[in-house]
């Protein structure tokens, strides 16, 4: 499993890659893995101001469905077009191909409560 | 928990591992819409040890069935296998089972793993007739080894001439070296094969010659996720999910393992069901709006009245939709029929369809 340094990371298994007061958001490796074959993503948040935690879309596997968590308040400015057509792009390359949501940020000083790459892989214990 | 004989050759094999009835069991290894279509397309190998089997043995033993299931094993003859269920006396099922007549005075009964104790309670009470009985589900290991390449494979490890052996029927033979194996063809997945019973002791020795001869037909393991999306794509019912303590065989499409030439528990009762009908079925249904149906998801028709409940759903990995099963009033049980599944607060169009999805398996 692959969790690159840049990147914050939250208990409910989302990354967030930080660029002033926007955030690029996904789920991890761990989480990709745990859900298995990922059959759709269903974001209908954007434009949206949504804060820390609330729900902003639901993903989708053969087996399980699972809720997608804000990691930092904000306006949900896009979604990942390539999701509709491609959501296993979540399983092949969950940091890339298949982030999911750009956000920017009403309190970007909630990035210092987010995880680090550290306390993420001790959580999961990697 | 417990495991099976073959529990640490999953793990090594990097499988994901789940409770299951109380048996440590491999979920999926590669991937499920992977090991589906491998399936599907050429050849894998479930361990499903976890399974019960029951020996019942004695002059009474034929008489003893035909008290406690509901189809007609006095049909049977030597290496012949029946599937049936064990009707309670509240209108509902206890387990869904298959019975091997072995001979005149033997069969194999194999039920699922998590109603052994239940099943085997049931029987003995049911046993008047001092029929030997036996647990031997702890000792016995089973492989459901399924897909069309399943016979060439297993072809190469016995002299058992499997194409020569007609559906739900099974031999006694060498496999492997091994003797006694029961070689059964049957399984849940639609997708042709066999099933194979042993002792434990030797499980790690099939597994690995049965995968060493699969090799040039691309043979993986498979998980019990994939064993559920191949048995919903036929349709066949999961106990738990589809029938239950609570469901007739009659309202789940069952009338056709209950048989009214013998009496059986609650055999009135369903005779009564059939002659007069039902008021809801088991139906199968295929999404038409995008979403995936999930077990306890709501039904409900177009004013938006509940009117039933989804038992089994998944994403279809071969036909690439959302499917799934549930009772509904049997006005809204026919073909076509237009239904809505409720996801996430939203309704979601279905229609109606017969089983099973997959047609062509």
């Amino acid at each position: 499993m692959n969790f690159p340094e840049n990147l914050k990371y939250t208990k409910d298994h989302e990354w967030v890659r930080v660029e002033g007061n926007i955030a690029i958001i996904g789920i991890t490796d761990f989480a990709q893995g745990e859900l298995g074959d990922i059959v759709y993503v269903e974001i209908e948040t954007q434009g949206e101001d949504l804060k820390h935690e609330e729900v902003f879309g639901t993903v989708e596997a053969v087996k399980t469905v699972s809720d997608l968590f804000m990691p930092v308040s904000g306006k949900v400015l896009e979604v990942n077009p390539k999701l509709v057509s491609n959501p296993e792009g979540v399983n092949k390359d969950p940091y890339g191909n298949g982030w999911m949501i750009r956000v920017e940020m009403s309190n970007p000083s909630e990035v210092k409560n987010l995880m680090t790459v550290a306390d993420y892989k001790a959580l999961i214990g990697h | 928990m417990k495991n099976t004989a073959l529990s640490s050759k999953h793990i090594s094999l990097g499988a994901k591992m789940v409770p299951f009835a109380g048996y440590n069991m491999p979920v999926s290894y590669s991937g499920l819409n992977e090991e589906h279509l491998t399936v599907r397309t050429a050849v894998g190998v479930f361990d499903v040890s976890h399974m019960g089997e029951f020996i019942l043995k004695g002059k009474h033993a034929l008489d003893l069935i035909q008290r406690v299931t509901s189809n007609d094993a006095s049909v049977l003859t030597d290496g012949k296998v029946q599937y049936s269920c064990l009707p309670n006396d509240k209108g509902g099922i206890v387990d869904d089972l298959l019975v091997y007549r072995i001979d005149s005075e033997t069969y194999l009964l194999v039920v699922n793993a998590s109603n052994i104790e239940k099943d085997w309670n049931w029987i003995s009470d049911h046993n008047s007739l001092d029929v030997e009985m036996k647990n031997i589900s702890e000792a016995t290991s089973l492989l459901a080894i399924q897909g069309p390449y399943a016979l060439a494979t297993l072809q190469k490890l016995t002299d058992v001439k499997l194409s020569d052996m007609p559906y739900y029927t099974f031999k006694k033979g060498v496999f492997n070296g091994v003797e006694n194996v029961i070689i059964s063809n049957t399984g849940y997945t639609g997708a042709g094969g066999f099933e194979l019973y042993f002792p434990n002791e030797v499980a790690e020795k099939m597994w690995d010659a049965i995968f060493e001869a699969g090799k040039e037909y691309g043979i993986k393991p498979i998980g019990l996720g994939a064993r559920d999306t191949l048995r919903l794509e036929m349709g066949f019912c999961l106990y738990g999910n589809d029938i239950d303590d609570s469901t007739s065989p009659i309202e789940a499409g069952l009338g056709w393992i209950t048989k009214f030439s013998k009496e059986f528990t609650n055999s009135k009762k369903f005779l009564e069901q059939k002659e007069k009908g039902v008021l809801k079925k088991l139906i199968g249904f295929e999404m038409i709006d995008r979403g995936i149906p999930r077990h306890d998801y709501e039904i409900v028709n177009a004013e938006g009245k509940i009117i039933g409940k989804v038992t089994s759903g998944t994403q279809s990995p071969s036909l690439q939709k959302g499917i799934g099963m549930g009772y509904v009033p049997v006005s809204s049980s026919k073909a076509d029929s237009e239904i809505y599944i409720r996801i996430r607060d939203k309704n979601l169009k279905a229609k109606v369809v017969k089983t099973p999805f997959l047609k062509n398996a």
